[in-house]
């Protein structure tokens, strides 16, 4: 009389051998045949960045001419490429000024071109900070800014030793007189003011754009730095609060003090920049730096616009906290409040670090379970009981930032990286089980959550896990493969050991 | 050899899979997917479905006072009660006994539940509102409160009780009884019948209906904790009826591997209280016995379709039967 649903589990092993046996293969033939390394390793990270120009046209003829950076201390560029259909480009080395030029006969509406650029970091090169100074241009100024210039040039100088001390003096004069400041970035900006300024004294300087990489950005833009020479070397001055030095993260996208982008024929432009860490052999760079490294990345996630891949480094990470709630659950045994919200907090944890994901999270569902209690009084239907802790969820994370930020811990703004309406389901559904079980069993299921989500996290921010999961896509189908023979498993979990002990006990 | 055999005496991993202990992954799989087609979940889940089922097939159910299945309709709650006095309210697709609110008796307006506790007319709407709007029900989904009359308990299980009534529950696979318990409601499981919520679980020896093991929290009991009366005198009455009715709901739903609750009604005798497709494993604990075995022989009988209930309850009062250790 029981239909019976389909026994025979050949079929699945079937599938899984067939899974393993194809992501091994992806995984070691990319090893193998484009030498990919097993384990990451600091000395050969390249950073590959990519320009997206976005703009419209008019449809007239349009000529596009973009900075693009060049090798310097810290930095060495192995290739660079473009995507640009229909486009004619040029490369144009205008002394120092690298730019490259992109023309068409016609186009109108929406365009996007790419240019994307690998740098390679080399550590040992970029504490020499040497590069041919700009000349020094001279300004005549006239009334009122007269006055003020000569007045903060000569404080400054007062004050300083040297080029690097001057303008560390200057740039605290220009935050301090407040209204001279005023009256001279009403022309120009703060930054051309200063390099002004500085060349007034005899110093040579200029303005140079810089880009802050960090592994896995999207959207980032450029930020302005004031370049100072002293002789052949120079320092990188932040133009607002006068600290020096350079990042090792800070590359210099544009220092001739030129443009950006220049665009004939279209308006609306706009320039966004993606940033991924990429782990290559060092053997290939050295040896066929350009134009074959592109071939040998084809076969994987490597060959997506740059945008799109820093999406997948965190995507392609899911599944290792899939598993490990998989085993959790099966292998283990421990309950969790939903099934895989771990995984989204431990997702919500590699952007707010541990400590303060815990503690927001504690905050956070606390908070919430005083404010769900109360509405719990008031005899409100389940849709509308749920909108409103997730109305409070928001303004709980909008009060917590406002405070942090307020208190000056910086780490406080994190909090907005935490899933507002898993959070809400969190707070629900511990409210209902402490209204039915106690809280006993609220700590339970919560504490099981945190404690698989924290494991999840610590195995995602591995960065031997990291690496191996973005550059070998094959790995997904080991992990397809496992997830199914988990599903497979028969026997107890260890959870169960304990619950059945009083059963063996004795005997 | 000697390994496996080291393993099977001196692992608890071992012993468990020696004693045939069913593990929850293994009865997911092997069972409740295997024997239980996704289609006729509903039937189960849907206890206001279950029900009309069993009138169908002629299977005793508590009566049914009323449906209340929209807010609009919360109010009528007070009339279709104000006959009646004692009734309960369940949520048609709660699981694992939540939701469920008893009424007593009602006196001049003042609602009491079992344990003496007062409520107003309003707390009782609002719990109907609460059932309505999926509180208690599986993922949320929106429900209706069903309203049925009170199960008045035989006097065989009074001294074994407190507050709640003592169900039976047994576990039919292919439509032969397997395993069976009682539970029964104390004190510290606030007067609910569910064993992880501290309620008493005495394992029932499948050919009499005798008490076989106690156990309360996971320990071995010998008592009832809160009436102090011996567990070993107890005796499930209308044994045979017992089992024949919960054969009778394989035959009604095709489950093929069911959890059966029943209760023994003073008048009516044994009546369906709720069928459970994924019933718990703590079966086995107060039996003190693994179902692998059971299942396993189960499962070697040829077209189980064949045998009439008669012979099946036949079958498992000759092969489940066990020894008291009370």
């Amino acid at each position: 009389m029981s239909k019976s649903v389909s026994s025979n589990r050949v079929p699945l092993y079937i599938l899984v051998l067939g899974l393993l046996t194809a992501g091994l293969f992806l995984t070691f033939y990319r090893h193998y045949v484009f030498d990919v390394p097993w384990l990451p390793d600091a000395k050969r990270q390249i950073w590959s960045i990519e320009a997206k120009i976005e703009f419209e046209a008019l449809g007239q003829p349009v000529k596009l001419s973009l900075a693009v950076p060049d090798s310097q201390p810290g930095f060495e560029r192995v290739s660079e490429h473009t995507a640009s259909p229909g486009y004619g480009l040029a490369f144009v080395d205008e002394g120092a000024k690298r730019r490259a030029e992109w023309s068409v006969r016609e186009a109108s509406g929406r365009q996007t071109l790419y240019y994307q650029v690998d740098m390679l970091f080399d550590q040992e090169n970029f504490d020499d900070m040497v590069a041919d100074p700009p000349q020094i241009e001279t300004v005549t100024y006239a009334g009122p800014e007269e006055t003020a210039v000569t007045q903060l040039l000569q404080r400054a100088r007062s004050r300083s030793a040297d080029a690097f001390t001057m303008t560390r003096e200057l740039i605290a004069e220009f935050n301090n007189e407040s209204q001279l400041a005023q009256l001279l970035v009403q022309q120009k900006s703060r930054e051309r003011r200063l390099v002004e300024m500085l060349n007034l004294a005899g110093i040579p300087a200029r303005v140079v754009q810089t880009l802050y990489l960090e592994d896995g950005r999207r959207r980032q833009s450029l930020v302005s730095y004031l370049q100072v020479f002293s002789g052949e070397e120079y320092a990188l001055f932040n133009p607002q609060t006068g600290q020096q030095g350079q990042l090792a993260n800070q590359l210099l996208w544009e220092q001739n003090s030129g443009s950006l982008l220049d665009l004939v024929g279209g308006r609306d432009s706009r320039v966004s920049f993606s940033i991924i860490a990429q782990e290559v052999p060092a053997s290939r760079i050295y040896q066929e730096k350009v134009a074959h490294l592109k071939n040998a990345m084809d076969f994987s996630i490597h060959s997506l616009p740059l945008e799109e891949q820093t999406m997948f480094k965190g995507i392609l990470l899911i599944p290792v906290g899939v598993l490990v709630v998989v085993m959790m659950r099966i292998l283990v045994g421990i309950r969790t409040s939903g099934t895989f919200m771990p995984v989204l907090i431990a997702l919500a944890f590699i952007q707010t670090t541990l400590i303060t994901g815990l503690v927001g999270f504690f905050l956070i569902v606390g908070i919430g379970l005083v404010i769900r209690s109360y509405l719990s009084r008031h005899n409100l239907l389940l849709v509308a009981r749920i909108s409103a802790v997730i109305i409070s969820v928001i303004i709980i994370i909008a009060v917590f930032s406002i405070l942090a930020y307020g208190l000056g811990l910086a780490e406080g703004l994190k909090v907005t990286f935490f899933p507002m309406i898993i959070l809400s389901w969190t707070i629900e559904r511990m409210s209902i089980l402490w209204e039915e079980e106690g809280a006993k069993e609220v700590f339970a299921q919560g504490g099981g959550s945190l404690l698989v989500a924290v494991l999840a996290y610590l195995v995602m921010i591995n960065p031997i896990i990291r690496h191996l999961m973005f550059n070998f896509i094959g790995l997904q189908l080991v992990f397809m493969a496992l997830v199914l023979m988990c599903g497979n498993y028969t026997g107890y979990r260890l959870s169960e050991l304990r619950r059945f002990k009083p059963l063996v006990q004795g005997n | 050899m000697n390994l496996l055999q080291y393993w099977r005496e001196n692992t608890r991993y071992g012993r468990l899979a020696t004693k045939g202990i069913l593990g929850m992954n293994c009865r997911n799989i092997r069972y409740i997917s295997r024997h239980n087609p996704r289609s006729l979940y509903p039937l189960v889940d849907d206890k206001l479905k279950t029900k009309n089922l069993a009138i169908e097939h002629g299977v005793n159910v508590p009566d049914l006072i009323g449906v209340i299945d929209s807010q609009h309709d919360v109010p009528k709650i007070a009339r279709i009660t104000d006959a009646v006095p004692g009734f309960c309210i369940k949520p048609a697709k709660g699981s694992g006994g939540k939701g469920i609110l008893v009424i007593d008796r009602v006196v001049d307006g003042v609602y009491y539940k079992t344990n003496g506790q007062a409520i107003s007319l309003p707390d009782i709407e609002r719990h109907i509102s609460n059932i309505l709007a999926g509180l208690f029900s599986l993922g949320g989904k929106t429900d209706f409160a069903v309203v049925e009359s009170l199960i008045k308990v035989d006097d065989a299980f009074l001294q074994f009780t407190h507050e709640g009534v003592p169900d039976l529950r047994v576990i039919v696979f292919r439509g032969f009884p397997v395993m069976s318990m009682m539970r029964l409601s104390c004190a510290s499981s606030k007067g609910k019948a569910n064993l992880h919520q501290g309620a008493v679980g005495v394992g029932i020896s499948m050919d009499s209906g005798k008490a076989v093991r106690a156990v309360q929290s996971g320990r071995p009991v010998s008592h009832h904790p809160d009436t102090k009366q011996s567990l070993g005198d107890l005796v499930v009455p209308q044994w045979i009826a017992m089992l024949e009715l919960a054969c009778a709901c394989y035959d009604m739903t095709g489950l093929g591997y069911l959890g059966v609750d029943l209760v023994l009604d003073k008048n009516r005798g044994p009546l369906l209280l709720e069928l459970n497709a994924r019933p718990g494993l703590s079966i086995q604990v107060a039996n003190d016995a693994g179902l692998l075995p059971r299942l396993r022989r189960v499962e070697t009988i040829k077209k189980p379709e064949k045998y009439p209930i008669v012979e099946r309850v036949a079958y498992s009062r000759a092969h489940f039967a066990a020894q008291s250790q009370l």
